[in-house]
């Protein structure tokens, strides 16, 4: 058949070969071969199962078996378990790796300078835009699910593995030039609700295990006991219900740090006493959210990623709990993401400057050790953004006179919520006086900086190389800063 | 000064310092630091425990520095205190000396 490409995918329509086998493959071998992969191709992987993961490892091991070199590595998210991708950067099977996140020792590799072409951070909007502008060509999309059936219908649970949403890897399956699942829960067709629809997949690929369901719960997500974070949650749910946005009906999205997580539970007692219900919860989606949703709260879930067993168990439990691509989240180039609708939206800090910059990817040591996710596409998105975070951590500033790497711009961040005080963004002179009538700590924000100087001293400044580890790309495309090696 | 045993002072908790101090082969005095923030603070803490030593006239000992982000006065108290059992004299305290700007 001669090749077709329409709107630049590629075009091949399914046709059942002889031993009707269908798409149904029985190793991945077998799927890179069929698939013809080549040098130089790119491919993507998702991340919903975060630390649990086994399916990029067992696919790049597999492709480096094949001697095929030069690879542009296009996951959603890379976690700790991916250290052995080091071993396929210094053979030649990767030359590329674009990523949100990066941890761990591959991070710290890559830090190092031992990639020679700079790594790609994209934000998770900023992935699905990349995406569906062409500016990122996936050639085989390799999509780890939970359970399909025989001709792709595929969903986030499994009888082994359950990761809920499939939402990033829903833009793949629609974008990429070839699609092969890989499960190790074949079911009998049709697997309804699916998350990925049959129209998009080549390959299915079976497996006996493609995660570990622990490491998949685990991520990011932690409930807190720290009185330090519970103080900066209850004063950032503070600022959420003194603002006149806080209503019937209001929107919110919280992210996955300890504090920010626990704004939920002080927001909810907020809520109750108050007689106010949200219209709708975005993001990564956590147990707090689903007690808002099953207790009548909030009336909708949005889950791009569900963070724990109970966000997975609600999506295909409860009604309202529904699941949205990377793209209907946080895209800036699609005709309105839902991140577009939101009023609130919690985010966390590594470090936050007194241009109200935020880093959420490096280090105070220059060190990568973070992630993108969707921060500058919310933060530049919501009515009003909050960064929880404490003055310092251990012995690191938080609040600093610049951030190590930019990953959203001060003018995107309206408020900073710290245990020593709230510092509001000048730009945003409307919030100084509604907060400072709430009777809430507000402070300037050099104030905090000079006092997190007092308390830790003044570090000495990390060197840096002139060699570029990782551009930062900003979800509209825009390069917003870079990573240079440490020395 | 001579230390009298090898002393421990501090944990391994984070925001703490863990100091153990025992005796040289030789007359002078060496610290051996591990922090996370090595880079950013690794010269501040050592002078911050040569300080200390100074501040007994110690010679002749070994200090082994565990650092988990350690806060100044965490510092000086530990290694303080693991000079104190060092020199067997932490039920004697002599607090008039104990005094830390």
């Amino acid at each position: 058949m001669i090749e077709k490409r329409v709107h630049g995918k590629l075009i091949k329509p399914y046709e059942v070969n002889a031993d009707a086998s269908g798409k149904v493959l029985e190793n991945i071998k077998a799927a890179l071969k069929k698939a013809n992969l080549k040098d130089g191709m790119t491919i993507s992987f998702h991340h919903h199962f975060r630390e649990g993961d086994y399916v990029i490892n067992l696919v790049m091991d597999e492709i480096a078996k094949m001697g095929i070199k030069n690879l542009v590595l296009f996951p959603s998210s890379l976690g700790k378990v991916h250290e052995t991708l080091i071993e396929h950067i210094k053979s030649g099977v990767i030359s590329e790796i674009h990523t949100s996140g990066l941890r761990g020792p591959l991070a710290e590799f890559i830090s190092d300078g031992n990639m020679s072409k700079p790594i790609t951070i994209r934000s998770h909007g900023g992935r699905a835009r990349a995406i569906e502008a062409g500016e990122i060509k996936i050639d085989i999309a390799f999509l780890a699910v939970p359970r399909t059936d025989c001709m792709g219908n595929a969903s986030g649970n499994g009888s082994k593995t359950q990761c809920g949403s499939l939402g990033y890897a829903i833009v793949d399956s629609k974008h990429a030039d070839q699609v092969v699942l890989i499960t190790d829960d074949l079911c009998d067709y049709p697997n309804m609700p699916r998350s990925i629809v049959q129209d998009n997949v080549d390959m299915v690929v079976v497996l006996d295990a493609i995660g570990d369901p622990e490491g998949i719960a685990s991520g990011a997500t932690r409930y807190t006991k720290n009185p330090k974070e519970l103080k900066i949650a209850e004063l950032a749910s503070k600022v959420i219900t003194s603002l006149e946005y806080y209503k019937d009906g209001f929107s919110f999205q919280t992210g996955s740090g300890g504090a920010s997580l626990a704004v939920t539970r002080f927001l909810k007692d907020q809520m109750i006493k108050d007689g106010i219900k949200a219209s709708f919860a975005l993001g990564g989606i956590t147990k707090p959210m689903v007690d808002l949703l099953e207790e009548g709260y909030v009336d909708c879930l949005f889950d791009v990623q569900s963070f724990d067993l109970t966000s997975t168990a609600s999506m295909y439990r409860n009604e309202r709990h529904y699941e949205i691509s990377a793209s209907e989240y946080a895209n800036p180039s699609n005709k309105g993401c839902m991140a577009s609708m939101l009023d609130y939206v919690i985010l966390s800090a590594l470090e936050i400057d007194k241009d109200f910059n935020v880093n959420v990817m490096t280090g105070s040591d220059g060190v990568i050790m973070g992630a993108s996710g969707g921060h500058c596409d919310t933060a530049a998105s919501a009515k009003v953004t909050i960064i929880v975070a404490p003055l310092y951590r251990g012995r690191l500033a938080t609040v600093v006179d610049r951030v190590t790497t930019i990953i959203t711009p001060g003018d995107s961040i309206d408020v900073l919520v710290t245990e020593r005080g709230i510092a509001i963004n000048p730009l945003r002179t409307d919030l100084v006086e509604k907060l400072k009538k709430a009777n809430l700590p507000v402070v300037e924000m050099h104030e905090l900086v000079a006092l997190a100087k007092s308390i830790i001293g003044e570090p000495q400044p990390i060197e840096f190389d002139d060699m570029i580890v990782a551009n930062v790309e900003y979800r509209d495309g825009s390069i917003i800063d870079s990573i240079r090696k440490r020395k | 000064m001579k230390i009298i045993k090898p002393s421990i002072a501090g944990t391994l908790d984070s925001c703490d310092i863990q100091i153990r101090i025992e005796e040289s082969v030789d007359q002078t005095n060496t610290i051996y630091l591990k922090s996370p923030v090595e880079k950013q603070f690794g010269e501040h803490i050592r002078s911050l425990i040569q300080n200390m030593l100074d501040k007994y006239a110690l010679e002749g000992v070994l200090v082994h520095a565990v650092d988990k982000g350690a806060l100044d006065c965490t510092i000086k108290a530990r290694t303080e205190s693991a000079i104190m059992r060092a020199m067997a004299n932490e039920n004697s305290v002599d607090w008039s000396v104990i005094a830390h700007g």
